[in-house]
């Protein structure tokens, strides 16, 4: 049984949270994150959720007092954007090393300087290879389904990572929309407690953190790369025991009206339903376009990409993040890389834009689409295309 | 002390690392020959020890135990020769003398 209710994206995750009965918050406010860590801070003061909120100085704090919590085998959770991202990443690599299963929501923002407070994907990208579980929201309804299957995939005894749930800052995050909130029965039968085996215990001495000389290093990265890409599996399964328990089926790579479409067009985050609106539109007018939502950016699902594609001429990818005299856009570059060896591939078309909040209205996904369509025809050597920069001229092509 | 299993890190492949290298048995450090590092190595002076344990207590590497009679004995498997031992000795038993090639 579903609840309706009305809720602002954060206080989803908040719900999500407090539904997954952490035992140990410790997280450090920043916009537009903050207002995570005060509903959840809220929740654990009225005593709705019984659990430690340390509300610690800074954000490498708040990742080093998750580590320890979930050292002890305590499930835990944190949260931030951009700048305190940045500030934290030192610890953020140590929670996938060690395998402890913390969920965090990251509201994205982007990087300073100039300082701003609004969205962009620079600081997803900046911690791309942090070694998490790493998904992308579109919607309320996904920042509540993700931050609770997150508790369930990072804490699978097949699986033990960290998970990162992505979710657009101010556009997704502060943005109030209806969504169906669970019972907690069915949340309690989908996210049983979970038990560390490794779990620092007087009883049970276990060192976690060591030292390791040359002689281990490689090897111990390789483990953790094979596990991250063999936690596929479970990613799956939990969104298949999702779709059973809860209704609503989510996938690494979704995609809308993309049946015999010969131009396709991916975004990462809550851009998706501008650009299936468009597509909308553009099917009406008689175009064979589709959307490709990429929901889950690490492990980059590989396979679910390459049969999307088939049969397709040109497939457009807007970044919200530039890679500075780097290949493209970062997404765009890695799925140019993840289908070179396709004999019959699309041509990938980058566009770089909506930085740091601007806006990035029907028309000018009206514009990719039709530039895409038009670069895949006449060919050319760019890199990416950057959009609406003012002082450049629309159609000006980055080259390497 | 001997532990069932253990294998110095040379010797593990990598699909039998402990999940998060994680080292889940105690005490695994003391397999581990670490000594080579050292520069200077000390020397009691058993006829000067009057076997007070301050070495044994201010040994940052545990490399010291005492041994039969309550003298003390340095482990040079662990000893990395920073010379506590023998600054902080009140008798000045212990001296430091540097390594020298073999």
């Amino acid at each position: 049984m579903s609840e309706r209710v009305v809720l602002e994206a954060s206080h989803a995750v908040a719900e999500a949270v407090k539904m997954a009965d952490v035992d140990c918050i410790a997280a450090y406010p920043i916009t537009p994150q903050t207002h995570i860590p005060e509903r959840l801070a809220e929740m654990v003061a009225n005593g709705e959720l019984d659990a430690a909120y340390i509300p610690v100085e800074s954000e490498h704090s708040a990742m080093s007092a998750v580590l320890g919590s979930a050292a002890v085998g305590a499930r835990s959770f944190t949260t931030t954007a951009a700048q305190g991202l940045a500030l934290m990443l030192e610890a953020v690599y140590i929670a996938s090393s060690h395998r402890y299963p913390i969920v965090m929501a990251v509201c994205n923002r982007a990087l300073s300087a100039p300082i701003s407070i609004w969205c962009d994907h620079s600081d997803a990208m900046m911690s791309r290879d942090v070694g998490w579980i790493q998904v992308f929201c579109q919607n309320n309804q996904e920042a509540y389904d993700m931050s609770l299957w997150a508790f369930r995939v990072a804490e699978d005894k097949d699986v033990m990572f960290p998970v990162m749930v992505h979710l657009d800052g101010f556009t997704l995050s502060h943005v109030t929309e209806p969504l169906l909130l669970p019972s907690q029965r069915d949340v309690d039968s989908y996210l049983p407690r979970y038990e560390y085996r490794l779990a620092l215990r007087p009883e049970q001495p276990t060192s976690h953190g060591g030292f390791g000389l040359p002689d281990i290093y490689t090897e111990v990265k390789y483990a953790q790369e094979v596990a991250l890409r063999n936690s596929r599996t479970i990613i799956d399964t939990a969104w298949d025991e999702y779709a059973n328990t809860f209704g609503r089926r989510y996938s690494a790579l979704e995609g809308y009206k993309v049946e015999d479409a010969d131009t396709l067009i991916l975004t990462m985050g809550s851009l998706g339903e501008t650009a299936q609106m468009v597509v909308d539109k553009k099917r009406a007018d008689g175009v064979a376009v589709g959307h490709l939502n990429l929901r889950l950016w690490r492990p980059f699902p590989f396979a679910d990409l390459k049969q999307a594609v088939k049969g397709v001429k040109t497939l457009i990818v807007l970044d919200r993040a530039f890679s500075f005299g780097g290949p493209g856009g970062p997404a765009a570059s890695e799925i140019r890389s993840a289908l070179f060896d396709v004999a019959q591939r699309p041509r990938v078309v980058s566009f770089i834009g909506a930085l740091g909040g601007r806006d990035l209205d029907t028309g000018t996904f009206e514009y990719m689409i039709d530039r895409g369509r038009e670069i895949a025809e006449k060919g050319t050597d760019g890199l990416y295309e950057p959009l609406l920069v003012r002082g450049l001229e629309a159609g000006t092509v980055v080259r390497g | 002390m001997v532990m069932k299993g253990y294998k110095l890190p040379n010797e593990v492949p990598w699909d039998d690392i402990e999940l998060g290298a994680i080292v889940a048995e105690p005490g695994s450090a003391s397999f581990r020959k670490t000594g080579d590092w050292r520069t200077e190595r000390p020397y009691i002076d058993k006829g000067i020890c009057i076997k007070c344990g301050l070495c044994w207590l201010h040994c940052p590497d545990a490399a010291i135990s005492q041994v039969d009679e309550g003298y003390f004995e340095v482990d040079l498997y662990h000893c990395k020769g920073c010379g506590i031992c023998a600054a902080i000795c009140p008798v000045k038993a212990i001296s430091m003398t540097e390594e020298v090639e073999q």
